[in-house]
């Protein structure tokens, strides 16, 4: 039981990781990114290419993992995605599941289809027991690593000028602009810390869910559905959504496995008729 | 007079190219279309298979029985439609004598109405499902069938006296096969089988193996797609599982020779039914690791290189066995009852059910100078398709 709830928080933590950066493009900036997990693959990528073939160590790698998609990310923004703020919804969505499509056959193109396999450190294998619990090293590593992500980009948000500047901006553009703040360099910063987060997650998330060319695929559902469900007001809402996500899922393929990976998606109707603005809708 | 010698040889060179013409054109090369996934999902699978067909060729010649043997490959990236619109064109446009590949099992069954009703043999160089060679009296199989390993895997748990297995496959057609065939013959041996499936699109085994780490059985019965299958593995170790007593059991597939080696230690734990291993012991398989190595940039070949290998061996001997004529007909006839030594050990085609009768390995993981290789401990000799054997 107790080894069930932490397999599913960290699996839950891993998710916001990789939804926070789409819940700030698709709440704040009001954009719909569907190549979020594209970004996320490339942090993967990353991480498997510097291990296998560098010999890197694993822990060198994560900052890798967030640096090269923020930088692709930052370029992205800069040359494709900045001309598409003011275009209507479906265009942005189509947009970005073509690069979703280009980025899944690049990779397959570059490096292969076939899943790609990291070997952990020693001392982040196997599990280690508390109070009678079994707890996966790695999962630990997960839940201690992402708790301490989630709290500093909450101070970010609320706390520091970039947050109070980033919130006016996304507010009023106008009005910001009027005020001297650079509204463009900011989108442009918090895009490319976006897609640096959706890359580290993607390169924790390969122990758990593996790395192949369809990754932007697999994970976009989940991702949105985290963004869905926990609404775009805040970091609050997807967090909660993540941890609820992350435990039902696991918590409902130990207890029915019958439904498999149905329970979250029942999970996900539910929680939308009751609050459909989100589990933390906006003030306004 | 030079010159005039020089005519002379000349007009005599055009006209016995000219009487040549007609026995060139009666002796017109042997086609065989071979539709592959080379991009997609499943490129490996292409690739072992043509890689194991070309040098099949280069070893054995281009020409059995006075026609020459010319390769037609095809990429169908695995999706059936394409399959089936290239086999069409393969058929009607290049006049192929054999079709020939087919890495997954709907690929094969797009194609099987059209192999029958074009009369032209073919061989599934992949593709596993039982059922496959029934769809079309034109299909022979060269790979092998998913209840044919996991028969001989649940016998032998048996044997070694495991009571209880809780079987872990992935929810798609082969994992569902064999769970099928497994609980099947678990139980007619008197033991008892718990079933989990496992989502195909969501490679996180833990709650799964959670679950059977409480239930404690004596073994684990795991079927999943090779790649996903070294994510199980590593997963069975994190929780411990190796340790606890629980053994592993699985269809080779997962600790598939391509990529054993990037798997590392959590490969040990796995015993494994397969009809391939890279390290087989013995003269044929040796020679053919080693020209397929060689050939390839050092890539180990597995179970599709070899199921390639014995395909373009069936079509070969089929082809020479009929005397180089090669109509549909007399080439499936001359299939019939083929028997060889391949590279995986002593293999024929059955003549009733068209499918490959082989010898069933149990294999563990080692580690042989410093790289992992599976390692065969027992064997079933001649193993028949069970789901088709049966009465």
């Amino acid at each position: 039981m107790s080894t069930i709830l932490i397999d599913g928080i960290a699996y839950g933590m891993l998710l916001f990781v990789m939804a926070s950066g789409l819940a700030v493009t698709l709440g704040l900036m009001n954009f719909v990114n569907l190549a979020h997990g594209a970004f996320a693959m490339i942090g993967g990528y990353v991480t498997a290419l510097a291990m296998n073939r560098l010999g890197v160590p694993f822990l060198l790698t994560l900052p890798l993992a967030f640096l090269v998609p923020a930088l692709i990310g930052a370029v992205a923004e800069r040359t494709l995605y900045a001309r598409l703020y003011r275009r209507s919804h479906l265009d942005q969505v189509l947009f970005s599941i073509a690069l979703v499509f280009m980025a899944m056959t690049a990779a397959d193109w570059l490096l292969g289809s076939s899943q790609m396999l990291i070997t952990l450190p020693g001392w982040l294998q196997g599990r280690f027991e508390i109070a009678g619990i079994g707890v996966g090293r790695y999962r630990a590593f997960l839940i201690v690593l992402c708790a301490v992500l989630v709290v500093a980009l909450q101070l970010v948000l609320a706390r520091t000028r970039f947050g109070a500047r980033l919130r006016a901006a996304v507010d009023d553009q106008r009005a910001a602009r009027g005020l001297g703040i650079n509204v463009g360099g900011i989108f442009a910063a918090t895009f490319a810390v976006g897609s640096g987060l959706a890359g580290l997650g993607g390169a924790l998330g390969i122990e758990i869910m593996g790395l192949d060319p369809t990754f932007p695929l697999k994970i976009m559902v989940y991702v949105l559905i985290v963004v869905t469900i926990g609404g775009t007001a805040s970091l609050t809402g997807p967090f909660l959504a993540a941890l609820i996500i992350g435990t039902a899922d696991v918590a409902g393929k130990y207890y029915i496995p019958e439904l498999g990976a149905f329970l979250i998606y029942l999970l996900m109707i539910v929680l939308l008729i009751l609050r459909p603005q989100g589990l933390i809708a906006p003030a306004r | 007079m030079q010159r005039r010698s020089l005519l002379l040889g000349a007009v005599l060179a055009a006209s016995t190219a000219l009487a040549g013409l007609p026995a060139m054109a009666q002796a017109e090369p042997f086609k065989v279309g071979l539709i592959l996934p080379m991009t997609g999902p499943f490129a490996s699978t292409g690739r072992q298979i043509e890689a194991a067909a070309k040098l099949y060729i280069a070893e054995h010649g281009d020409e059995v029985a006075g026609r020459r043997i010319e390769l037609i490959v095809k990429d169908d990236a695995s999706v059936a439609d394409t399959t089936k619109r290239l086999a069409q064109e393969l058929i009607v446009r290049d006049k192929v004598g054999a079709l020939a590949g087919f890495g997954l099992t709907p690929l094969a069954m797009a194609t099987a109405p059209l192999s029958t009703r074009a009369k032209v043999p073919t061989v599934v160089m992949a593709a596993a499902t039982s059922s496959i060679t029934e769809t079309s009296p034109y299909v022979v199989r060269t790979s092998y069938t998913t209840p044919q390993v996991t028969s001989k895997i649940a016998e032998w748990a048996a044997t070694e006296g495991m009571k209880r297995v809780v079987t872990v496959v992935s929810d798609y057609g082969p994992g569902i096969d064999a769970e099928k065939t497994f609980t099947e013959v678990f139980t007619t041996a008197g033991g008892t089988v718990e079933n989990l499936r496992v989502p195909l699109q969501n490679p996180d085994f833990s709650p799964f193996l959670q679950k059977v780490a409480d239930s404690k059985p004596d073994a684990i019965f795991a079927f999943a797609p090779s790649g996903v299958g070294a994510q199980f593995m590593k997963q069975f170790v994190e929780r411990g599982l190796d340790k606890s007593g629980i053994r592993l059991l699985a269809d080779g597939g997962i600790t598939d020779d391509d990529i054993l080696n990037g798997m590392g230690d959590p490969a040990l734990v796995a015993i494994t039914g397969f009809h391939y291993s890279a390290a087989h012991d013995s003269p044929a398989n040796s020679a053919f690791v080693e020209a397929f190595q060689k050939a390839n940039n050092g890539m180990r070949p597995n179970f599709m290189a070899v199921g390639g290998y014995d395909g373009m061996h069936a079509i070969y001997a089929a082809l020479e066995k009929t005397g180089g004529e090669g109509s549909g007909d007399a080439m499936i006839e001359a299939m019939k009852g083929l028997s060889w030594e391949s590279p995986r050990g002593p293999v024929s085609i059955d003549p009733e059910t068209r499918d490959i009768v082989q010898n069933v390995y149990l294999r563990r993981v080692e580690r042989r100078d410093g790289q992992l290789w599976n390692v065969e401990f027992e064997t079933f000799e001649a193993v028949k398709d069970p789901a088709k054997a049966a009465p």
